[in-house]
């Protein structure tokens, strides 16, 4: 039980990535372009008759507009985005949800199921036990109904599948680091189940065992979960950690095979910068293999 | 202090996990019924809350036995540790230098800075043969936004009131030492705390820094000359290599031990100190002498349970120690080989 101490080493630089080509990084203060053609997009600012960067991350050209897409940002909601947030507070008619972006986001009471799946206006008395249904600290699955023009998101948890979180692990990773893809729920093989939000919040938790009619999230499963299934989201979470410290993209393939090279080390060993780095590697290396 | 939010279910689950459950949870319906029942009978029969019952002793059989056998001690936390791991620590010293001794200590994401500045003063009224060490804690915004402003100060009082009481006896830093004329003149110690980043275990983690800061520390030789007036003049040495190094044998480290649910756990992360309900401080030197317990947190804790933490306290301190020396001597013996890392590295 002895506590791993050890001296700090230096960050390296990893030498052996893949050469990206036609990658134009810049970091705040560089100088885009000084051609006055171009339209500046997000990102940019005008100095002088030069087009400045102001975020650090990768310069994005469509023809002549010029934008720069930061590397570690706050999530930028759109229509359509599957997100994990937790609720802050509990207000008249909607609630407020933190969702990693600039402003917290809104739940309203209308778009959300009530219990029993009922069509009904909502009532005085759907107000009054807004408490009941989600608490301030409560997670929820939502996706993006529409934007504000202040830029809040307006959510909606009018499908099934989404709804209140029961028993699970949640892992805050940069929304940037979150590949999109057609969907976002995921049954992973290795024996639990991840939800990969567009904000940069995954929340690991373990397969439910029948898929009955849901009731929407309504119940909450309090419930011991076994061994084998908290040992799988243990190993899970370490493994999501480490594909985040190496900026990899997040998505059910990269989860899964850095899953299993991490399967023969501890779970606990998996967050040590060198096995963390071996494991990395292989994971990359099959990536890259399967991409071909 | 930095607080996170986690709801209802995350805390079931982060609590099942440190304290198991049952088995088969659809199989034994029936017996979860039973536990259930036998919860009501002791309640109604005595009227002494739930005691939380030690795993490791045997019991005669009861009811509350059978909820005992029951639960099996699954011991795997979030990250995959056991209720008695660190997490993993990177040690510093060195790191400012300007200071008589600092270190660094990043534990997780718990990110301390200590920095020791020696300077020459007054011995105490009640203490005129012995230095004296003087803390000060600071919160720096760069941890949270609640420590922006004054924000901060509760937090850092409270801390270096707790480093106060765990330092002030006689023999975790050789305070005879550092005395140079009784009554007149003495080395103080102005050890000041910083905290860059907060990941829960703040104590833990400054006690290691303030021992190895204290290892490093260098406190320069000093000779009393005499004047022909009779005044007294102190003399520093030119060499700055001709210094005094303290001893850090006995210098505790503090463990903190957070009551979740019936169970104690080690070096909490900040979701599984939202569980908790109150925790435990203890510190210990390396020969397992415990200096100081404290309690800190709103809930109540057991007699019994507080016994059993202090037991874990002592054995999980004693065994800091010699890895953190072990390093501490690694990286003197490096010497000027070392490469510094710093904050930029």
């Amino acid at each position: 039980m002895a506590a791993d101490m050890r001296l700090p080493a230096p960050r390296k630089r990893s030498t052996n990535l893949p050469k990206e080509h036609g990658k134009h990084l810049v970091a705040p203060g560089d100088v885009i372009t000084t051609d006055s053609g171009f339209m500046r997009g997000h990102g940019t600012y005008m100095d002088d008759e030069k087009l400045v960067a102001s975020v650090a991350g990768v310069v994005e050209r469509v023809n002549k507009l010029i934008c720069v897409r930061p590397l570690k940002t706050r999530f930028n909601g759109e229509v359509g985005d599957v997100v994990v947030g937790r609720i802050t507070e509990v207000q008249q008619k909607r609630w407020k949800v933190e969702t990693n972006s600039r402003l917290d986001s809104v739940l309203l009471l209308s778009s959300v199921n009530l219990p029993g799946g009922e069509l009904r206006r909502r009532s005085s008395e759907d107000e009054l036990a807004m408490r009941e249904y989600l608490q301030e600290g409560d997670l929820i699955s939502a996706e993006v109904q529409s934007v504000f023009a202040d830029g809040a998101l307006s959510l909606h948890t009018r499908s099934l599948k989404y709804g209140k979180l029961g028993q699970g692990v949640l892992v805050q990773v940069s929304p940037s680091l979150i590949k999109r893809r057609k969907t976002h729920f995921h049954n992973l093989t290795c024996g639990a189940s991840i939800i990969l939000g567009n904000n940069g919040y995954v929340w690991i938790y373990p397969t439910p065992a029948e898929q009955n009619e849901e009731a929407g999230g309504f119940v909450t499963n309090t419930e011991p979960v076994p061994l084998s299934d908290r040992e799988v989201i243990s190993r899970l979470r370490n493994c999501i950690l480490a594909l985040s410290v190496h900026k990899m993209l997040l998505y059910d393939t990269s989860i899964l095979y850095c899953y299993e090279s991490a399967f023969h080390h501890q779970i606990k060993d998996i967050l040590k910068p060198e096995i963390m780095e071996e494991i990395i590697e292989e994971t990359r290396r099959r990536i890259l293999e399967q991409e071909g | 202090m930095a607080t996170v939010r986690v709801s209802e279910a995350e805390k079931i689950f982060i609590m099942h996990g440190v304290q198991g459950g049952p088995v088969c949870p659809h199989g034994d319906q029936k017996r979860i019924g039973c536990m259930k029942t036998v919860y009501r009978l002791t309640l109604k029969s005595s009227s002494a809350r739930r005691r939380p019952r030690s795993l490791h002793e045997p019991r005669a059989p009861s009811g509350e036995a059978m909820l005992c056998c029951i639960r099996l001690t699954d011991d795997l936390r979030l990250d995959g540790r056991s209720c008695e791991d660190y997490r993993y620590v990177e040690v510093e010293t060195d790191v400012v230098s300007n200071t008589s001794g600092s270190a660094r200590v990043k534990l997780g994401h718990t990110d301390i800075l200590v920095g020791i500045k020696a300077e020459i003063g007054r011995p105490k009224l009640d203490r005129p043969d012995k230095g004296c060490l003087e803390f000060f804690v600071d919160c720096s915004a760069n941890a949270t936004p609640e420590f922006e402003g004054r924000g901060g100060e509760e937090l850092g009082t409270e801390i270096a009131n707790a480093l106060y009481r765990v330092y002030d006896n006689e023999r975790s830093v050789d305070l005879k030492s550092l005395c140079i004329t009784p009554m007149e003149h003495c080395w103080i110690l102005y050890i000041d705390v910083l905290l860059l980043q907060c990941d829960g275990n703040l104590f833990d983690a400054i006690s290691l820094a303030i021992k190895a800061a204290l290892f490093s520390t260098k406190i320069p030789k000093v000779q009393m000359m005499e004047d022909e007036e009779g005044t007294t003049e102190i003399e520093l040495s030119d060499d700055p290599f001709d210094c005094v190094r303290l001893n850090t044998e006995n210098v505790p480290c503090i463990v903190t031990l957070c009551k979740i649910g019936q169970r104690h756990v080690v070096d909490a992360t900040l979701q599984e100190k939202a569980c908790s309900v109150a925790s435990l401080l203890v510190s210990v030197t390396s020969k397992g002498t415990i200096t100081c317990v404290r309690k800190i947190g709103g809930g109540s804790l057991d007699p019994e349970s507080i016994y059993e933490m202090i037991e874990t306290g002592k054995r999980v301190g004693k065994a800091l120690h010699a890895p953190l020396q072990d390093i501490l001597n690694k990286e003197e013996s490096l010497g000027k080989t070392r490469e510094k890392v710093g904050f930029i590295g």
